[in-house]
């Protein structure tokens, strides 16, 4: 049980490269906190620094107020499961989950009850006794969760524990962690690339890149009021259609029509000082089938005609793909994430744009179809440094 | 993963086959000399493979010389000695090489690949005169020494390609669990390590074990001659006659300890004990 607190913890490495940049967050008792962002954008780092296995730059850490930067990993007394979970492979179960406590001079029977009952916990009682080369892959990650809480640490640290894990297994565990970090009630760190655990594990997310923070806030805030394009893009699963758009007179002119900036957006786009050529950023469930709605619903919003290239039927939603005409919205952000989700080799004319319908709709495939949208939804960003326009606390 | 061959009789066959030749191939030369050790002085030279009169006194005869039994103390000796320093070195070095980043490392690896690929005979007559000037020419460091610089290149070779084997996480694991650096070493990396050190202590100790060069030239009694170079001055019970027998005899006993080392150790020698360390 511990507070952490980053305070401008910084990582250079000798040869000058910036790892990780004054990151600044604290951590509250029992929290979970996630630490998510493409590959090399320092979650990694930031956690080892946390671990003590690699050594803070400049800034200070501090876990219940003491200042651990100088101490060694053992004395910092917390645990970490990492992303290849690094079983003993020449100990059993048993004694995997024991190392920590013999290590620390536990008395047998204390090591033994405590063993038994994490064991218990993590249904590993009947492996207790078998090597790790004999144990599938999850039951190999429970053995390593076992052994980081078989000492009550006061940090769990975990790094991108399920990633290793097939994706059926991956949802599993994910739940199971959850419920496990609650019962324990442990702060718990844990870095991962994957949105969707982002979103679905803590109760804060950290987003990272290149090293700096971009935004930290509940997992739903991030998803509605993200700070920058780059949170933008990197939350949500699909993800955020960006389009280029221009602003005039309180109308937006964008390949998705003409049409006028509601009163909320308006007034946080004065504020915001926005420039004349901004991307607008949609959600695909801020669209809708413009068949399934009255008058009065589609008030608040556009409509337009367009192709559906590709629809796909999962039961309770309809995606439905389509590619709206003229140049794609471009930033160095938008960029970043398409290299990272490998996308950034597919050739494309014109920004496809993905859109969730309802089931009910009668969309197909190679057809026209009228789309509504939300205006009240849409976010405006600044091309040039990637902020969002219309963002509130 | 490789698939699983089927076992059709074809295959089997086929297999046996090549197995026997290898085998025979190998065996032949040893089992010659274990016969003529059997053999009587009169039925040396009859050809025949089995012998026609079994004798244990080439063997009664080695043991009663004196010298026999000092060059034998001698080379287990030596090679026990130069077997353990030069794999305790070869650890240390080869962890470091396989594990840290510190200047230099690569000329040491290149120096010691160097002194590995240098004819170790152009070596002879420098180390004769200065192991005189230093007063160990004829003693077990005299030998001891020699064999360590030639055991150490191979050696750190084949730890550091075992220490690379193993998944750095684990040492980072143990340090989270609260070890020392020591204690992680210990309790995790030297466990694992163990079949590469057995591996390496066998290789060495063989090396040792059969070196002639040196030990020919760097000795000139008993007092360090190990057995490889006592046979070349075995005469037999005396001087007229032919040693024929009794160099069987020896050569036979001088293979026992390699045997029993490399059954000891090869037990230990497990394949795949790093299984299952990382991921599914």
């Amino acid at each position: 049980m511990a507070e952490i607190v980053l305070d401008k913890v910084t990582k250079r490495y000798p040869d000058g490269a910036l790892a990780v940049s004054e990151v600044d967050f604290q951590i509250a008792d029992g929290e979970f906190i996630i630490l998510v962002g493409p590959s090399g954008c320092g979650k990694s780092t930031t956690l080892n620094m946390i671990a003590g296995l690699e050594d803070i730059s400049e800034g200070e850490l501090r876990i219940d107020g003491q200042r651990v930067n100088e101490k060694a990993p053992k004395d910092r007394d917390i645990a970490m499961v990492f992303q290849s979970y690094a079983l003993y492979p020449h100990m059993s179960v048993r004694e995997n989950m024991a190392f920590p406590l013999r290590l620390a001079k536990v008395d047998d029977a204390t090591v033994r009850a405590k063993v038994e009952e994490a064991a218990r916990t993590l249904d590993l009682t009947q492996h207790l006794d078998r090597k790790p080369g004999n144990l599938s892959g999850g039951q190999r990650q429970r053995v390593a969760m076992g052994r980081a809480i078989v000492r009550s640490p006061k940090a769990f640290l975990m790094d991108e524990p399920l990633s290793n894990l097939d994706a059926k297994l991956r949802v599993q565990m994910r739940t199971s962690l959850s419920k496990l970090q609650k019962q324990l009630g442990t702060t718990t760190v844990y870095v991962t690339h994957d949105q969707t655990e982002a979103m679905t594990l803590g109760d804060r997310v950290v987003v990272l890149r290149n090293g700096l923070v971009q935004q930290i806030g509940s997992p739903q805030f991030l998803y509605e009021h993200p700070a920058n394009l780059f949170v933008a893009g990197f939350i949500g699963s699909p993800s955020m259609n960006f389009l280029p758009a221009t602003l005039a007179e309180g109308q937006v002119n964008s390949p998705l029509g003409q049409f006028a900036l509601t009163d909320r957006v308006r007034r946080l786009v004065e504020a915001a000082d926005a420039p004349r050529e901004v991307i607008l950023g949609i959600r695909p469930e801020h669209f809708e089938d413009a068949h399934l709605l009255d008058e009065a619903a589609k008030a608040g919003g556009g409509t337009f005609t367009a192709h559906v290239d590709v629809l796909e039927s999962m039961g309770s939603d309809k995606y439905a793909y389509f590619t709206v005409e003229g140049d794609q919205a471009t930033s160095q952000e938008l960029e970043e994430l398409a290299a990272d989700s490998g996308s950034a080799d597919v050739p494309a004319s014109g920004s496809q744009v993905v859109t969730r319908l309802s089931a009910a709709s009668e969309a197909a495939e190679g057809s026209s179809l009228e789309i509504w949208f939300d205006a009240d939804k849409i976010q405006l960003f600044d091309p040039a440094n990637g902020k969002n326009l219309t963002y509130t606390e | 993963m490789a698939t699983v061959a089927v076992r059709t009789p074809g295959r089997v066959t086929r297999w046996t086959i090549v197995n026997v030749i290898v085998v025979v191939y190998a065996l032949t030369p040893v089992l010659w000399i274990l016969s003529l050790s059997f053999k009587t002085k009169d039925t040396l030279t009859d050809g025949s493979f089995i012998p026609k009169s079994w004798t244990l006194q080439n063997y009664a005869d080695i043991f009663q010389t004196t010298d026999f039994l000092r060059a034998l103390l001698n080379s287990i000796g030596i090679a026990l000695i130069a077997t353990l320093i030069a794999v305790v070195l070869g650890t240390m070095a080869a962890y470091a090489i396989a594990r840290l980043e510190f200047p230099g490392k690569k000329a040491l690896v290149g120096i010691s690949l160097l002194i590995a690929m240098f004819p170790q005979v152009s070596l002879v007559s420098p180390l004769f005169n200065m192991e005189r000037g230093l007063g160990i020419f004829d003693t077990w460091p005299g030998l001891i020494l020699p064999y360590i610089t030639f055991a150490l290149p191979l050696s750190i070779y084949t730890l550091s390609a075992f220490f690379r084997e193993i998944p750095w996480e684990l040492e980072k694991a143990a340090k989270m669990d609260g070890a020392t650096p020591a204690q992680a070493f210990r309790k995790v990396i030297a466990p694992l390590a163990a079949p590469g050190v057995f591996t390496t202590a066998i290789l060495v100790f063989i090396f040792c074990w059969n070196d002639f060069l040196f030990a020919i030239s760097l000795t000139s009694t008993n007092a360090a001659r190990t057995v490889p170079a006592a046979l070349q001055y075995f005469t037999g019970a005396s001087y007229f006659d032919d040693p024929t027998g009794t160099t069987s005899a020896a050569a036979v006993v001088i293979t026992i300890p390699i045997i029993l080392f490399v059954l000891f150790f090869q037990r230990r020698i497990v394949a795949g004990l790093t299984s299952g360390a990382v991921k599914g």
